[in-house]
């Protein structure tokens, strides 16, 4: 089952993602992931978080732009070759990538986590899991 | 059904509202020749006098005032009947770094509030109607000109003045507001937060605007009218003629009337001051027929428009105007190229985008700059970097095609931009010439 990643526009100057982590501190939200994709004036920034519903309703009460796009996160074995053999099973469903990142940790550190973005989750996700590799729920997510 | 504050009047035929002008002009002229030793020196040294003026066909044989004139006559230089007969003074904003004040009989003031409730009454209002003013209160003549209007009118009038925004929604919905009377571009902060509260257009109670005050593009009208639920009427005033009712919206939304009985206006081309046949663009001139303590003749507002006596669904037979493109004020000159705000905001409204922007001018290297900020809003954010910016380049070019010279656009934050309660700030201007 696919994920909440939330994207949030960001201007490029000082202090800008700073003032998103303050809101997401002051309301007690647990970021699971984090990446940033950036121009010469604005950034989106990505985020996984332990709940949803309250990062986004706190972050546009802070005058935040925000949007929730579905990705696919799965857990790989922390070891060499774990990323390869996942990535073997998206180049043969040809599941094309728009962008991906990597997270580590939590309380299970035998695994590393994986955020795809592809343009059809839905179909991406079957085709995988028919090949042994299940996406993580998003309450399996909150978990970690 | 099209309602009429005097009928009689602002629907006269045409030959007698220039019977009215030419009989009221006469008078005026003489008025100022007697009583505004400024102005009589200006037409000596022309060589007219009087005499040389049989009717308002001779008006352009009178010298212009502007803005240089008011502002050398400051403060008692057109002031036409002794201070003790005036009762009020009102100013300009002084945005432009020009501070204008006008001083009113209780005549000029009867007069000019009437033009107000010709407004309200002409964008439906009567006495049944709550009438907020959010319109700045004081030396601003918004404020006190509508508020004059929507007592001739008999509505119920709030005058909130300017300001305190979450306070003017509680009045709106608790009274039951059906008309406001602000700016523009308070009026979309207004509906702005009144949706993030929760309101849409089937809860406001709401019915009509009067926005005038600023220039404002038709996408913006079309904007505040879906987000408010209203019908928005334009209003056109300066404080130099009594401020705002000098002309206004009927329903027909198609140009603003102008009260020809109290005003004469004439086009001319800003260059060489030669007026211009109806339906030529050029700078709006307009001269006060009947206001005694500033009685302003041919005074050049630097509004650039146009003249329409074609008939009109709504009745009224006085001449309209079409919005003007901008005051000259207004206008930037950016490498050779006039630039009105009211043309980038047109295409920022056109793709989507929300009429929170502005525009920075500044010189590098001796060649102008243009910088348009944007606000990011959730209806054109996607998660998608080339997507965002594939709408940035498209808004580049709508810009260059536009305006023809290309701007730098940056899109930010949202409500990184001040709002106004008032006028709004849209342009800043770094070039030190």
């Amino acid at each position: 089952m696919s994920i909440k990643q939330i994207s949030v526009f960001l201007e490029n100057k000082p202090g800008t993602l700073n003032k998103m982590t303050k809101v997401l501190a002051e309301h007690d939200i647990d970021m699971r992931a984090l990446s940033l994709a950036e121009t010469k004036d604005f950034g989106i920034v990505r985020i996984i978080v332990d709940d949803v519903f309250q990062a986004t309703n706190v972050l546009k009460e802070a005058d935040f732009v925000a949007s929730l796009t579905p990705v696919l996160a799965f857990a790989i074995p922390d070891e060499p070759g774990g990323l390869n053999k996942l990535l073997d099973a998206f180049t043969e469903e040809k599941v094309n990538l728009e962008y991906m990142y990597a997270f580590l940790g939590g309380k299970d550190t035998n695994h590393a986590y994986m955020i795809f973005r592809v343009s059809d989750a839905k179909s991406a996700e079957n085709a995988l899991a028919a090949r042994g590799f299940k996406a993580l729920t998003q309450e399996e997510i909150s978990q970690i | 059904m099209e309602r009429y504050y005097q009928e009689d009047i602002e629907c006269a035929p045409r030959e007698r509202i220039k019977a009215i002008q030419d009989e009221k002009l006469l008078k005026q002229v003489r008025h100022v020749w007697e009583n505004v030793p400024y102005y009589r020196r200006k037409m000596e040294e022309k060589g007219v006098t009087p005499d040389d003026i049989h009717s308002s066909d001779d008006l352009y044989k009178l010298p212009f005032l502007s803005k240089t004139d008011l502002r050398e006559a400051y403060p008692y230089g057109l002031l036409g009947v002794p201070l003790k007969d005036c009762v009020r003074i009102q100013s300009t904003s002084g945005t432009t770094g020009k501070r204008v004040v006008a001083f009113y009989t209780q005549e000029d003031i009867d007069l000019w509030e009437e033009c107000c409730a010709r407004a309200i009454m002409a964008a439906g209002g009567t006495n049944e109607d709550v009438c907020q003013v959010s319109y700045g209160y004081g030396l601003f003549t918004g404020g006190p000109g509508l508020n004059g209007g929507s007592h001739k009118v008999g509505c119920l009038t709030i005058p909130t003045s300017s300001g305190n925004t979450d306070r003017q929604i509680m009045f709106i919905m608790d009274l039951k507001t059906t008309i406001l009377c602000c700016t523009p571009s308070y009026a979309a902060y207004l509906g702005e937060r009144m949706r993030e509260l929760g309101y849409g257009p089937d809860d406001i109670p709401l019915k009509a605007g009067i926005f005038g005050a600023e220039a404002w593009s038709e996408e913006m009208r079309r904007d505040i009218e879906k987000t408010l639920g209203i019908k928005a009427y334009d209003i056109y005033g300066l404080t130099e003629l009594s401020g705002p009712g000098v002309s206004f919206e009927c329903s027909a939304q198609g140009g603003m009337h102008i009260n020809e009985d109290h005003f004469i206006a004439e086009i001319i081309d800003p260059d060489t001051g030669e007026v211009l046949p109806e339906g030529s663009q050029g700078e709006l001139v307009f001269t006060a027929i009947d206001k005694k303590a500033f009685p302003m003749i041919r005074y050049r507002t630097r509004d650039i428009c146009m003249l329409t006596r074609e008939k009109c669904s709504c009745g009224r037979t006085h001449v309209r105007m079409m919005k003007p493109k901008g005051r000259s004020d207004d206008m930037l000159i950016i490498r050779g190229v006039n630039v009105f705000p009211s043309q980038i905001e047109t295409v920022l409204l056109n793709q989507g985008y929300a009429a929170n922007y502005q525009i920075i001018v500044d010189r590098m290297n001796n060649t102008d700059t243009l910088d348009v900020q944007v606000e990011m809003t959730p209806e054109m954010f996607t998660d998608n970097l080339g997507e965002v910016e594939a709408r940035k380049k498209a808004l580049v070019e709508g810009l260059k095609s536009m305006l023809g010279l290309k701007a730098n656009v940056t899109l930010v934050a949202p409500k990184s931009i001040q709002r106004s309660e008032g006028k709004a700030v849209r342009v800043i201007d770094k070039r030190k010439i």
